[in-house]
């Protein structure tokens, strides 16, 4: 009997299944119980307390670059807010860029211009065979040695390029501005409407209708209207140069100017490359098909081609994404407040509390690679074979 | 005769590839003076009007004020004299120069232990295999020191040393852990199944930056009293963790690959489950994922990068290091050149190899 149940043990999957599991359960509650049990300790003898009170207690330090108000009075909480908006303000104009950049590119490589193609090769090349930390590090020493902010380099009239950032008129919106952008987004959604409509219209009669021209006309000429009709209820505040700093107008600081330009052009390079291979992945044969049945080369493109291609490309474009949020954090090396420098960073030499603050810094960084991947998985899911593939 | 079509050949080759149409041709031209313009500058600053290791009068470099640029108005080339200063901090960090020949005898031994790994028409491979598993004890002795070599601690190591060592070690010791960890996620019991893609995602999900953070701040709390792992230690374990996660989705992408039909074949056979996974399974499963690993290999490489920010001196902590010293300060542009072309040279070999391994694997897979 004794026997057969060590035999069974050994033998039989499903119980063997069965031990294994319940000895791997037992070893991490107790690697994880012996670990809760030394920290505690470890946290007792060097009298740092546990929980999450501190959020609620002031910073104690400024932050020179917030989206929202922040005074050293105000709490670490609020300190956490405008780490997390700073991080996500970087990573959304850096996938912006990143994927426009990428996406020229990517194609410039397969252009048939042989020095064309080539010096995106090297561009390519250099940018993802070098960290992007160096990068990111290279372009904010390019950007705090222009020129000093009384030799401002002047452009456009008012625009000024300085080691201080980039100023340039601030837009004013006066009253009245909301109907113009109301305006916008209505149009927007009409347009989408007529498209259907036409689409359809097209589908059944066979007409065809100049749909992109018309969308493009509706969704531009709308707001300009109301525009002109609101009487112009817009203004832009010029930067002055008063003693030794501007006055008035927009800033873009190096700090934020230098994590944008490391990260989407590190980024792009890797986008490129996902680009070039999912048009590529289309077959020759489908191009050659759509142009013997008339297609112009525009058609075979945007018809043919980028839609086919958009399923091979999604899912690498996805993790570079994800590659480029998660590389914002690097912002520590230059300053730029972002959560890991100003939470992650300031608020935990301040407080101490590091177990706490990792786990809010982690978890943060998880629930946006989440975000990122599940509005790309229904991006992708649209892009893909409709139907009977 | 020859010479004549020859140039027909070239001419058929540019009238094809750089003016085949007028669009084509302005390309062409403006590829050309963008080339001409960057290539002058870049060479002029780097080569032509740039010191060495003496300025234009000709006298020696010893501080940033010896620069050409420094002393003529108008002059703008390189004074590489700051690499040639601190070549031994990039190389060896503060390691005592007496004991330097160590370090060099491992970078000189690093190949041989490598090259059985990554070709295999290596002669006398199967010894290189040996002298490969003992390679990184010799290392370490050789390094760290032992019965009759001195010590040398891990914050005396820097530049080239500590970014090899961070890189080659992470990604030796994450390679069985993430084999491990991609069996573990494809595996038929639940719990070890969900344990490894918790680890996987959770892993995958965060920023190297905070691993290393918390490996920093934290590992000391984990650890029991007096037991205080050193700095680079404690970088080397978020690494290596941080590439397993990495290097498990590279090797599970290639078990996918392996048809269920030969893992049922094997079982049908009477092969346990490690035997069909060991003769079967990731003989097939590792040769596909060799490339993806190269490739994850190579960011691991760059992101080696990252320990700056925790306060260790790796080849870019060393040029900021070199930056921060009052002598020499400002000449931000060499050190970060100099670091990024030693990097792109890492990098880029390892990029090309992992090429010359697709190509022979698609070979290999036709005939």
């Amino acid at each position: 009997m004794q026997n057969n149940f060590l035999r069974k043990l050994i033998f039989d999957e499903k119980i063997r299944s069965i031990v294994i599991q319940t000895l791997v359960i037992g070893f991490f509650a107790l690697l994880v119980y012996s670990i809760s049990q030394t920290t505690a300790y470890n946290l007792e003898k060097r009298g740092i307390g546990t929980g999450f009170e501190f959020l609620g207690m002031s910073a104690g330090y400024d932050i020179s670059f917030s989206l929202i108000d922040f005074t050293s009075k105000d709490t670490h909480l609020r300190a956490y807010y405008v780490g997390v908006l700073n991080t996500l303000l970087v990573s959304i104009c850096g996938i912006f860029l990143a994927t426009i950049l990428g996406f020229l590119v990517g194609i410039i490589r397969l252009s048939s211009n042989w020095l064309f193609r080539n010096i995106a090769y090297v561009y390519v090349e250099f940018t993802r065979n070098v960290p992007v930390l160096l990068q990111i590090i290279l372009w904010y020493s390019i950007l705090i040695h222009l020129p000093k902010i009384k030799k401002a380099i002047q452009f456009f009239e008012y625009f000024y390029l300085s080691n201080r950032g980039l100023y340039s008129p601030a837009p004013i919106f006066k009253e009245g501005f909301s109907v113009v952008t109301w305006s916008f987004i209505l149009a927007i959604i009409f347009s989408f409407f007529l498209r259907k409509f036409l689409k359809n219209k097209q589908n059944q009669t066979g007409k065809q209708f100049p749909i992109f021209s018309i969308m493009s006309a509706i969704i531009i000429f709308t707001p300009v209207v109301f525009f002109y009709i609101m009487g112009m209820p817009l203004e832009f505040e010029h930067p002055i140069l008063k003693g030794f700093n501007f006055k008035g107008g927009m800033v873009i600081r190096p700090e934020f100017a230098g994590m944008l330009l490391g990260l989407s052009i590190y980024t792009a390079a890797f986008i490129s490359e996902t680009v070039r291979s999912g048009i590529i992945a289309v077959s020759k044969g489908q191009r050659e098909a759509s142009q013997a049945l008339g297609l112009k080369s525009s058609l075979v493109m945007r018809l043919i081609v980028i839609p086919q291609a958009l399923r091979v490309i999604i899912p690498p474009l996805t993790s570079q994404y994800l590659n480029l949020t998660k590389n914002s954090s690097l912002g520590i090396a230059i300053g730029y407040s972002d959560l890991v420098h100003g939470f992650g960073g300031i608020s935990l030499n301040q407080t101490g509390k590091a177990i706490e603050i990792m786990l809010i810094v982690m978890v943060t960084y998880l629930i946006m690679s989440l975000t990122i991947s599940v509005l790309m998985n229904f991006y992708n899911r649209m892009v893909q074979f409709k139907g009977n593939a | 005769m020859s010479s004549i079509v020859y140039s027909n050949k070239f001419l058929i080759w540019s009238k094809k590839n750089l003016f085949s149409s007028w669009i084509n041709t302005l390309l062409t031209v403006l590829s050309i003076y963008f080339i001409y313009e960057v290539s002058v500058f870049f060479l002029d600053w780097a080569v032509f009007k740039a010191d060495f290791l003496t300025n234009f009068r000709g006298e020696r470099i010893i501080d940033r004020t010896f620069c050409s640029k420094n002393i003529e108005p108008g002059s703008y080339g390189a004074c590489w004299a700051i690499i040639h200063v601190r070549f031994y901090q990039f190389m060896y960090g503060f390691y005592p120069a007496a004991e330097v020949w160590r370090v060099n005898l491992v970078f000189f031994l690093l190949p041989f232990a490598l090259v059985a790994i990554f070709f295999d028409k290596v002669p006398f491979r199967k010894y290189l295999l040996y002298f490969t598993l003992a390679f990184p004890f010799i290392a370490f002795y050789l390094l760290y020191g032992g019965p009759s070599l001195t010590t040398v601690g891990t914050n005396k190591w820097g530049g080239l040393l500590v970014t090899l060592f961070l890189g080659v070690t992470g990604i030796a010791l994450a390679f069985p852990l993430s084999i491990a960890l991609a069996l573990g996620r494809r595996s038929n019991m639940p719990i070890i199944s969900l344990l490894c893609v918790i680890f996987i995602e959770f892993i995958r999900g965060v920023p190297l930056i905070t691993l290393l953070f918390t490996a920093n701040v934290m590992l000391p709390l984990f650890l029991p009293d007096g037991v205080s792992p050193d700095n680079l230690l404690r970088a080397l374990v978020a690494v290596t963790l941080f590439q397993s996660a990495y290097m498990a989705e590279a090797i599970r992408g290639g078990l996918q690959a392996i048809p269920r039909g030969q893992i049922e074949a094997a079982r049908s056979m009477g092969l346990t489950y490690w035997q069909s996974t060991r003769k079967i399974v990731l003989p097939q499963a590792l040769r596909i994922s060799i490339p993806p690993i190269v490739n994850t290999s190579i960011g691991l490489f760059k992101d080696t990068s990252l320990v700056l920010i925790i306060g260790l001196f790796d080849l870019l902590g060393i040029g900021r290091a070199a930056l921060a010293d009052m002598t020499w300060t400002k000449l931000y542009y060499e050190v970060y050149v100099f670091v990024a072309i030693v990097f792109f040279i890492f990098c880029f070999a390892m990029s090309r190899y992992s090429l010359y391994l697709e190509k022979k694997l698609k070979t290999d897979n036709s005939s």
